[in-house]
């Protein structure tokens, strides 16, 4: 917040801003001189240079140190209206206010470039950090694809008389389903370094709700999974205006999600509906759920669950939670009480009831 | 009769590769070219039937050769390209391209692609009847049968099957659409285009969810397949 102001504040401003605040402070005092004593306005004014301190840069803050000096003996030490200082208690006083004043501004700068050092190496480690989670999943993602691809081209190549037509089908169906999990991962990424680089723009038009579940649905079916997955979404939803491509990622990785992490023929639920102008998308499944610890976690990037076998870069749900931010909504993650995961993404959207 | 010949153009070996060993398999005769240039001089000096474009090409876009090619060849050419931004495809569709499909792709998707765009290239308005699963749709009576029972149709929603049916096998953009049945004010107004094509699913589609005539291509139109 300190960082944000110095920056969205320019230099010639600062020096405005602390001269106008000294004054302000002053015509305060001046105003209340018949009540405190000139040595409690020297107090308050050095209180007013120490705040300004915390957030101005150091020439503004001297700029208000010098002249709350100034101001201080021509108005308030007797003989006020003069800069003549007639005791010596008086003159003393005043060299160090001068010096308290420097000191204190001097003083607050260090802090603060001491602190902007600490910041900026602490941000750094977390970059690095984040850079080799990345790399770590991202070598295991791409690699192991890649590991079947060469391996089983290799074995196909070397024409062995032991490899059976059934064996030459199962090397060939992993190829292809290698080739499939990179684009997948490709497109992940993609989708990651759009959200980082904030130009993200959602392109909005009427969308079908019911037609892109299905479509996604039919898409994961394809992978031939065991679970079952049961859509239940009133054929009168009404079309929603927003990003098509966008809702579709959404609903790809939270649905890949269930399939991933719950058990072989379990079932996943779908539903949707629309109320007060929000779109509401639900996904259960009947699977073991989340650790309550880890809830709030599974939608920070990279993130996986701890002890968790199945492969994966942790990119799936932070795209989801970036993407339905990104439509000015949010998602949801609760455990059912009977059991399994509720996600739950809304997102406000205009909705359209033409009718034929 | 006799191979239909195909020209890939395209910078990139392997796929080119990729393509020639599938297309010759399947009884196409394929010329490769590896630049732009190379691309036009070949599809002048021998016009092929059908050619499929790359659009990120070392010498030139493969916009630009299209809207060249597009100058005097009127056979299909079909867009296999990387990109696969929305803006890319319509704009590549509205140049006419009749196809696109991005990489990777799958070639059993490939080659129903470049049978459907032959298929229509050779078919120019002939039969006015088209039958699909238990349905006739007839262009110039103007009716929709489903095992000889007639299924009522909306003027629009005629309009609209009329369209998909004389470029079977094309990606209509939405916009064309609008423009084709609603009229050039309309071309932003996509919902009644999503309505109505609900509307005409539940008319000619055994599981109106799951589309197998009437294909959604995301973001961009839709294709209608007789399959």
């Amino acid at each position: 917040m300190r960082t944000l102001f110095i920056n969205t504040v320019s230099k010639r401003r600062q020096y405005l801003l602390s001269s106008i605040i000294v004054i302000t402070v002053s015509l305060i005092c001046f105003g209340l001189a018949s009540y405190v004593g000139y040595r409690v306005v020297a107090l308050i004014l050095l209180v007013t240079v120490s705040l300004i301190a915390i957030t101005f840069d150091i020439l503004p803050v001297l700029l208000a140190a010098v002249l709350s000096a100034f101001i201080w003996d021509f108005f308030f030490i007797p003989p006020r209206f003069t800069f003549h200082v007639t005791s010596t208690d008086d003159a003393i006083l005043l060299l160090m206010y001068f010096i308290i004043a420097m000191v204190n501004a001097v003083l607050t700068y260090k802090i603060r470039q001491i602190e902007k050092v600490a910041r900026l190496k602490e941000e750094k480690t977390n970059a690095i950090k984040l850079y080799n989670t990345l790399l770590n999943s991202l070598s295991h993602e791409l690699r192991t694809p890649i590991a079947t691809i060469i391996g089983a081209t290799d074995n196909l190549q070397e024409d062995n008389v032991n490899l059976s037509p059934a064996n030459k089908a199962q090397l060939l169906s992993e190829i292809s389903k290698a080739g499939l999990r990179l684009n997948q991962q490709v497109e992940n990424l993609l989708n990651m370094s759009r959200l980082e680089s904030g130009f993200i723009k959602p392109k909005m038009d009427w969308c079908d709700i019911n037609e892109i579940v299905h479509s996604v649905v039919q898409r994961i079916e394809e992978k031939k999974i065991s679970q079952r997955i049961i859509i239940n979404i009133n054929q009168s939803l009404p079309l929603v205006k927003s990003d098509k491509g966008m809702i579709e990622q959404i609903l790809f990785n939270l649905i890949n999600n269930s399939v991933l992490y719950s058990e072989p023929n379990s079932r996943i639920y779908i539903s949707a509906m629309c109320h007060a102008d929000i779109l509401r998308i639900v996904i259960e499944d009947n699977g073991r759920g989340f650790p309550a610890e880890e809830l709030d976690n599974v939608f920070e990037k990279f993130y996986r669950l701890k002890g968790t076998t199945t492969s994966g870069t942790g990119l799936g749900l932070s795209i989801v939670k970036g993407f339905s931010e990104a439509l000015g909504g949010s998602v949801h993650l609760e455990n059912i009480d009977t059991g399994g995961a509720r996600f739950t993404v809304s997102i406000p959207a205009k909705t359209s009831y033409i009718k034929v | 009769m006799n191979k239909a010949e195909i020209l890939i153009i395209d910078d990139e070996m392997q796929i080119r590769k990729l393509l020639e060993i599938t297309l010759q398999s399947n009884n196409y005769a394929v010329a490769d070219a590896r630049t732009a240039k190379e691309g036009i001089i070949m599809a002048s000096n021998h016009p092929p039937d059908l050619i499929i474009l790359d659009l990120g090409l070392p010498d030139k876009s493969g916009h630009e050769v299209l809207k060249e090619l597009r100058q005097w060849y009127t056979n299909p050419i079909i867009i296999l390209s990387v990109i696969n931004s929305e803006e890319d495809i319509i704009h590549a569709l509205d140049n006419g391209a009749n196809d696109y499909l991005t990489k990777p792709f799958r070639t059993g998707e490939l080659l129903a692609r470049i049978r459907s765009a032959l298929r229509s290239s050779i078919l120019e308005d002939s039969d006015p009847i088209i039958r699909f699963d238990d349905l006739e749709f007839d262009l110039s009576a103007r009716t929709l049968r489903k095992n000889n029972e007639l299924i009522k149709l909306t003027a629009t929603e005629y309009s609209l099957l009329a369209i998909f049916a004389r470029n079977e096998g094309k990606v209509l953009t939405h916009q064309y659409l609008l423009r084709a049945v609603w009229g050039p004010g309309y071309i932003n107004q996509s919902q009644y285009l999503r309505v109505f094509i609900a509307q005409i699913r539940k008319k000619i589609e055994n599981d109106p969810n799951r589309p197998e005539h009437l294909i959604t291509e995301s973001g961009v139109g839709y294709r209608f397949v007789l399959k």
